[in-house]
């Protein structure tokens, strides 16, 4: 099993498959930004505002589940000693933290007419802010070690340290009074909101996975050629 | 129908304003993504180039290089 996750085999799959999803994004992407700015209505109370939903929660939504996978690769390619899973982790990161600067940026644009403010230290919107930073730690980590084995460790031990905010984020609204509106979508119990505006979120949210996959792909093949840069020094 | 999508009830300045910094943000991370991508294999291409026949034949016979090599224009 282990074999097919070598760079090698990879390689040949992650060079080939941008174009593909490159389309499929462009796609969805098209019939999400009809469906959400054009054919879904508008809320009764938030009005046409409710429409930067469609860009703010599936850029969450990505950031979150980003970080858990860059976490999850990077401990068990820590334990496991498996070097494909750290170069995993680093090409994920870059899109998780841009989805990250999304759902903080346009929270704050539809903070403005929707609370009266741009920006409030509550806790959902803090701990996400938190989130960003350790993006930016992860990231500048990357570039601050030579030493690989040093950079694996600090790496794990910044996503070890970043993931105990991630429950935090989510239950935020739960645990504390936040201006923040409660989860309207819940995969365990009924959902409050309605189909029409859960298809365009899913046509977004589908989108934006598909980005985030591109970006993975296109930075772990430039990761691959680096190693193999390094490697033609060698001989 | 065109002036409602635009105006929005006095929320379009904000909706757009979100849609488009999202959209930006998306066509950034594209261009600098593949101008690395872009630069790694030129650099590539020009180590690969630089090498003397023994080496060559050694480094080609990994098919990561070979795949490197053959898909110059593929993303």
């Amino acid at each position: 099993m282990l074999k097919y996750l070598e760079p090698n085999k990879i390689f040949s799959i992650t060079s080939k498959a941008p174009k593909y999803v490159l389309l499929l994004f462009i796609v969805i992407l098209t019939i999400g930004l009809a469906e959400a700015l054009i054919f879904s209505p508008e809320d009764y109370i938030q009005s046409h505002s409710v429409r930067i939903m469609y860009v703010h929660v599936p850029a969450a939504w990505i950031s979150l589940g980003v970080f858990s996978l860059i976490t999850l690769f990077s401990i068990v390619g820590y334990i496991f000693k498996i070097k494909n899973f750290f170069l995993i982790s680093k090409s994920l990161a870059p899109s998780g933290l841009v989805f990250n600067i999304i759902a903080l940026v346009t929270g704050s644009i539809w903070g403005k007419p929707t609370w009266g403010t741009w920006w409030a230290w509550d806790a959902r919107i803090t701990s996400m802010l938190i989130l960003c930073l350790f993006y930016i730690l992860y990231l500048i980590a990357w570039r601050l070690y030579e030493n690989k084995d040093k950079v694996h460790f600090i790496t794990s031990l910044i996503l070890i340290l970043g993931i105990i905010n991630v429950p935090i984020i989510k239950y935020s609204v739960d645990w504390w009074n936040t201006l923040h509106q409660p989860a309207s979508i819940n995969i365990l119990s009924k959902s409050s909101i309605h189909i029409s505006m859960l298809i365009p979120l899913i046509y977004m949210t589908a989108a934006f996975a598909l980005f985030s996959l591109l970006i993975f792909l296109m930075k772990y093949n430039t990761e691959l050629i680096k190693v193999k840069n390094k490697g033609l020094d060698r001989l | 129908m065109i002036n409602e999508i635009i105006y929005m009830n006095g929320y379009g300045l904000y909706v757009w304003s979100a849609f488009a910094f999202t959209l930006l943000s998306f066509f950034l991370l594209y261009a600098v993504t593949k101008s690395q991508y872009i630069k790694e294999k030129n650099k590539f291409i020009a180590k690969f180039g630089a090498l003397n026949s023994h080496k060559a034949v050694i480094a080609k016979s990994q098919s990561v290089n070979k795949e490197i090599l053959s898909s110059t224009s593929r993303i």
